[in-house]
């Protein structure tokens, strides 16, 4: 066996040219299935973190025609008092305003939301308090930053009571949270962000009424996401008179179940596309293997001549078909390995997670030994199967 | 140790068919040197090469140590081939990318002998055909009788019972022939059997027997 090794990687050595193209194909088919298939579920992996970062049991309800009653925060209310299974709703909007401490004026996105946007978003409190009912009857001049926000607007974090100065109205900073640290709150709500009442918000932002037109719903304990999602659907057709399109209900499992098939269908798609570069360069050496063993003819008749078995001289094509293959896998894991480095580098900074999945590296030296011993077995059987006098005298 | 009785191999070329041996009968006994000659296209290698088991005649009955070769599986034919023959062709036939060495060692690869083992015999083998200094080269950096030598090193290392040689010197000038020759003189004194092969009277004088072949048909000459 070892000896069969040594000549095949000697008659692989003896035509390094032919080799490397022929391997050339395996080589691309490899790199394809193991750096798509780490990038796909790279990107989706962070993706997911991102998602399931967002809180996982929330419910999102946009109102895209409100019918002539639109929503307002007296409904939200009434709705979490008489819906058991609905444990929190609030408003969602948000408006990019400038702002900042004294003359100093930057880009903030401004939230505006209620008390309940606390429960639902699983924001950490720091320092201070969070918003209450009372700012939003009131429509208070008071904010809650985000530690990031804080530190960059007013240069530390504990800066409760401070004044900040937002669309040119000035708010209290009464309550610090935790900057949300997942990738998507970095991709997406980089910059500074500011919590405000939702009743304040309509007096910032023009596009933002006091027709609720998106908000949050956080279940109550005990109760599954999809009972708060039903009791709110029913509560909603009633409200727009039965109509299904007047309203979208979406929850986070939604969002990560669809992200799911689309990851797998894109593993599955990329890996087909892998597979038949594989079968492609596996197809090359077959080719390249029937060539040889046309060429060797002569060498497998005197083989046979001295004693080669059937046996010897097809473990001896297919050792070499199969090695050829194998040498062909770990060059293009290496390279896959060095491009993935590169990338990794490349987008360092969104901490895309890019390692050389194991479980892809064995599947491709299987699949290619697969693949090596498949095409190789015709051409090997082909010279096992000559006879020794027929070979002995092919081209003289 | 051979015994062909009323052996026939036709070849077919389009419409004409020819008799390359034509109802062959020829026993060999154990420890004999026969010389087998005849004109060219006379049907030599075709009867070398059904005694060395690398063909199979189409009509007749061929025993080997008494046993008839069909009785043989592929698989114990390869085996025959490996330990009890050893092939000496016309045109050397060794393998151009192994060297000197390699290609004596490789019946001993088939024959699954132990690394240690077969260094000693191949080194043994190679010092009695006069080689050990050129074990290392390939035969292309080799001249013909010393590509021959190496190619009876290679019949020789298995030890087999019996030794074809098919025209071993047609390749060689006279004196290398000779020399190749008093190789095989040698090795027949040591007590092996070998069938030769020649279309050349000197060559075949050699031998204790020898039969003239013609058109596929034996005779014997009575010394
Ligand atoms: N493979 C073959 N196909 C057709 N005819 C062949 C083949 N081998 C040999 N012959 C014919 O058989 C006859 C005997 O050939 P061969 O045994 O090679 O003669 P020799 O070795 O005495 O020169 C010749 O007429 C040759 O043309
Ligand atoms: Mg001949």
């Amino acid at each position: 066996m070892i000896l069969s090794f040594k000549m095949a990687l000697r008659s692989i050595g003896a035509n390094k040219l032919r080799a490397a193209l022929t391997m050339l194909g395996i080589i691309i088919g490899v790199m394809a299935l193991v750096v798509l298939v780490s990038l796909v579920s790279g990107a989706t992996g962070t993706i997911g973190e991102a998602i399931a970062g967002l809180g996982s049991n929330l419910l999102t309800v946009t109102v895209t025609d409100d019918k002539g009653s639109p929503v307002r925060l007296s409904d939200l209310k009434s709705w979490v008092d008489s819906e058991p299974a609905v444990a929190a709703i609030s408003p969602y909007a948000s408006a990019t305003l400038t702002g900042g401490r004294g003359t100093e004026s930057d880009s903030f996105t401004v939230y505006g939301v209620t008390p309940d946007y606390y429960e639902i978003s699983s924001q950490q409190l720091v320092i201070g308090r969070y918003l209450k009912n009372t700012d939003v009857d009131n429509a208070s001049r008071v904010c809650v930053l985000d530690e990031n926000t804080a530190t960059e607007v007013i240069g530390y974090a504990d800066c409760v009571g401070q004044e900040i100065r937002l669309g040119g109205v000035p708010y209290t900073v009464v309550g610090i949270i935790e900057t949300e640290e997942t990738l998507a709150a970095r991709l997406l709500m980089t910059g500074l962000n500011a919590y405000v009442p939702y009743s304040a918000l309509i007096r910032l932002s023009e596009d933002v009424g006091t027709n609720v037109t998106t908000f949050y719903i956080g279940p109550s304990e005990g109760y599954a996401v999809l009972d708060a999602e039903e009791a709110m659907k029913a509560r909603l057709l009633e409200r727009f008179r039965e109509d299904e399109n007047a309203f979208r209900i979406s929850s986070q499992n939604l969002i990560e179940e669809a992200m799911n098939n689309v990851n797998s269908v894109l593993t599955i798609l990329l890996g087909g596309i892998a597979a038949i570069s594989l079968i492609v360069g596996g197809i090359g050496i077959m080719n390249i293997m029937l060539v040889t063993v046309t060429e060797r003819t002569r060498e497998i008749g005197i083989r046979k001549a001295i004693g080669a078995s059937r046996g010897n001289i097809l473990v001896q094509f297919l050792m070499e078909a199969v090695v050829l293959c194998m040498l062909g896998c770990a060059l293009g894991i290496f390279t896959s390995w060095a491009i993935l480095r590169v990338i990794s580098v490349i987008i360092a900074s969104t901490e895309m997670k890019l390692p050389l999945r194991t479980d892809v590296v064995l599947l491709s030296v299987a699949f290619c030994f697969l693949i090596g011993v498949i095409f190789g077995l015709y051409p090997a059987n082909k010279a096992a199967k000559m006879k020794p006098i027929d070979a002995l005298h092919y081209g003289g | 140790m051979i015994e062909l009785r009323d052996v026939s191999k036709i070849y077919q070329i389009g419409e004409e068919r020819v008799r390359a041996l034509d109802h062959v009968n020829l026993h060999v006994y154990p420890h004999e040197f026969v010389s087998i000659i005849g004109p060219s296209g006379s049907g030599k290698s075709t009867l070398m090469n059904i005694i060395g088991c690398l063909d199979t005649a189409d009509a007749g009955q061929y025993l080997l140590d008494g046993v008839p070769i069909e009785a043989y599986s592929e698989y114990e034919l390869a085996q025959v081939r490996n330990r009890k023959i050893g092939f000496v062709f016309q045109s050397f036939n060794l393998i151009p990318k192994l060297s000197a060495e390699e290609n004596v060692e490789l019946p001993l690869i088939y024959q699954g002998v132990k690394r240690s083992e077969r260094v000693r015999r191949v080194k043994e083998a190679l010092e009695k055909v006069g080689l050990s200094q050129r074990a290392k080269h390939q035969p292309t950096e080799l001249s013909g009788g010393q590509q021959q030598r190496v190619a009876i090193a290679r019949a020789l290392v298995t030890r087999p019972s019996l030794l074809l040689a098919d025209e071993p010197t047609g390749n060689l000038d006279s004196r290398t022939s000779r020399e190749i020759m008093e190789m095989f003189k040698e090795l027949h004194s040591q007590g092996n059997t070998i069938v030769l092969i020649t279309h050349d009277n000197d060559v075949a004088r050699e031998a204790k027997r020898i039969i003239h072949i013609l058109d596929g048909r034996l005779s014997e000459v009575k010394l």
